[in-house]
């Protein structure tokens, strides 16, 4: 087992991240992700208290393809384009190889008739690990300082 | 803008934009709506477990502390400071002997009675307040306190009827249903600022009609649909309602017929989203209740939640959902609340068509000028109706609704 953490692969994972999220195509996104996952955007004052309701919570791939194909089908939602922006990406190997990362983000989010605006700041507290030459994530929790959403939470984040 | 003539007085079949945009009725109802003869829901008492634990949140817009005291009763004061209007208490929730302001220290026991004013004598026999200051003149509105099922609710009135009476029988009975003594477990929260007039908040949760055409989710896999088996029950006086309904299955109909966006071929990848069980003694599956001014209660299957209307001005108001469970929660039923909670909240494959519509009937009304909503589904009614094909909850509302404005 290597020591050594590729930095490289690991900022590729988060910008194929953004860019699937922003521009697409959403399908690919949850590839990203194991079989057996979990992601959770969870307000950080719910984090912060132990309590374990998230916005939006998918146990499983198949959960993270059921959202997407929800937002294709059958949510009804203003059109909006979304910009994320994670820095700081900070990788630590655990004891059984994988990694655990921190990142901070921002989303920035354009609706057609209105200015930029934040959509959602916070940080992310995954859990990263290597299959078949590629990083995935095992789990990724999305922790929003910016409790109150500014309308609606359509993509995830 | 405002014309009280195009608003016949007999009239909650239509309702002109104005009510939704115009700021000066906005403050009129703070003042009469929710600073008046009306229960609002603020909190929960799990929430308070401790003497001395506290939340901070808002009746109207004004914020408000709600406290356990050293007894253990709840309490309730507003959170001003008597001295100079500062927000006394700055963190959403804590535990607490005294209310210090950070300002001058003035500083106030669980009721908002004011105890301690630095220097009220001076310093050095200089300074201090004048002879006449009486410090028991400068005691905080404290608020009324009723609780029922373990939910909190208050008012600015000292002088209303229980929450029995307020309720009426079919609502407190349904209210009942959900908060039936069993210990609530808080599952954690989700806060939405969403960019319409609080009202269409409760339109919204009024209005079966919508939800089973809008709702593309919801009736696709048949949590909600215009054939089911439903009601729509009001009190007497219109101000809450009822939303009752029963699951029905997956597949498309003559109530599905006008729906252009079906999709029937929708299959879960992950079933786990959606797997209820029935865990209350009759059959409806879904039971949504609107409680004048400022609450709805949710049953969607197994995701339960308080949602708080927290109006901001007249053209936005904030949402804050509480979930819950019970105690007596079992790992399994924890995590099918957890799970099903994907249909609700900021990003609910449910609600976000709520807040993302709401958001759209503030931009088509914004100028208020000259047109008004229709609410003639159903007749013109305001009794129950045992369908869901009608506006009639929102009839009902507007009823209760003039009649506490006086407009």
């Amino acid at each position: 087992m290597t020591t050594v953490i590729d930095r490289w692969a690991l900022e590729d994972l988060y910008g194929e991240y953004a860019r699937l999220l922003d521009d697409g195509p959403l399908e690919d996104w949850p590839a990203l992700f194991l079989d057996d996952c979990l992601y959770l955007a969870i307000p950080r004052d719910n984090f912060d208290a132990g309590l374990p309701l998230a916005t939006l919570r998918c146990e499983s791939r198949g959960m993270l393809a059921d959202r997407v194909r929800a937002v294709r089908e059958t949510i009804m939602y203003e059109p909006r384009y979304l910009r994320h922006q994670i820095t700081q990406i900070r990788p630590r190997r655990r004891d059984d190889g994988a990694l655990e990362v921190t990142a901070n983000y921002s989303v920035l989010e354009v609706l057609h008739d209105d200015l930029p605006r934040i959509l959602s700041v916070g940080r992310y507290l995954d859990v990263v690990v290597e299959i078949g030459g590629s990083l995935r994530f095992a789990e990724k929790r999305a922790v929003y300082d910016s409790v109150l959403v500014p309308n609606t939470l359509v993509y995830p984040l | 803008m405002r014309e009280a003539s195009d608003w016949p007085a007999d009239r909650v079949t239509e309702v002109p934009y104005w009510v939704y945009t115009d700021q000066a009725l906005f403050d009129q109802e703070m003042a009469r709506i929710f600073c008046g003869r009306s229960w609002s829901y603020v909190g929960l008492e799990a929430e308070l477990p401790d003497n001395g634990d506290y939340l901070v949140t808002r009746l109207g817009n004004r914020s408000v502390i709600i406290t356990r005291d050293q007894g253990g009763e709840i309490r309730g004061f507003l959170n001003r400071c008597a001295h100079r209007g500062v927000k006394l208490c700055r963190h959403p929730r804590g535990n607490n002997r005294m209310f210090v302001c950070p300002y001058h220290q003035w500083s106030y026991d669980a009721r908002g009675r004011l105890k301690g004013v630095p220097f009220i004598k001076g310093v050095k026999q200089l300074g201090g307040m004048p002879e006449d200051f009486r410090r028991e003149d400068h005691d905080l509105p404290e608020l009324a306190i009723s609780v029922r099922g373990g939910v909190i609710f208050a008012s600015f009135h000292h002088d209303l009827p229980d929450l029995e009476s307020y309720l009426g029988d079919t609502n407190a009975s349904y209210f009942d249903r959900v908060f039936d003594g069993r210990g609530l477990r808080v599952l954690g929260y989700s806060r939405q600022l969403i960019p319409g007039n609080w009202k269409l908040m409760f339109e919204n949760i009024k209005d079966p009609y919508h939800a089973s055409l809008l709702h593309v989710f919801l009736v696709t896999f048949g949590l909600f649909r215009a054939d089911q088996k439903s009601q729509v029950r009001m009190d007497p006086s219109g101000a809450h309602a009822l939303l009752i309904s029963q699951r029905g299955e997956q597949k498309a109909s003559d109530a599905t017929r006008d729906m252009q966006n079906l999709r029937v071929d929708f299959e879960l990848q992950d079933a786990r989203l959606l797997d209820p069980v029935k865990e209350f003694p009759d059959d409806a599956t879904v039971v949504m209740q609107t409680v004048w001014p400022n609450l709805i209660v949710q049953q969607q299957s197994n995701t339960l939640a308080l949602r708080q209307i927290q109006p901001r001005d007249a053209g936005s108001f904030e949402l804050h959902w509480t979930f819950f469970g019970y105690d007596d929660d079992d790992e399994t039923m924890v995590q099918r609340r957890l799970r099903q909670a994907n249909l609700m909240s900021a990003a609910g494959l449910v609600s976000a068509d709520d807040s993302e519509v709401i958001k759209l009937a503030q931009d088509g009304i914004r100028d208020g000028a000259g047109g008004r909503s229709l609410m003639l589904m159903g007749g013109r009614g305001t009794d129950d109706e045992l369908h869901m094909v009608t506006e009639v909850a929102l009839r009902a509302f507007y009823k209760h609704y003039r009649t506490v404005m006086e407009l």
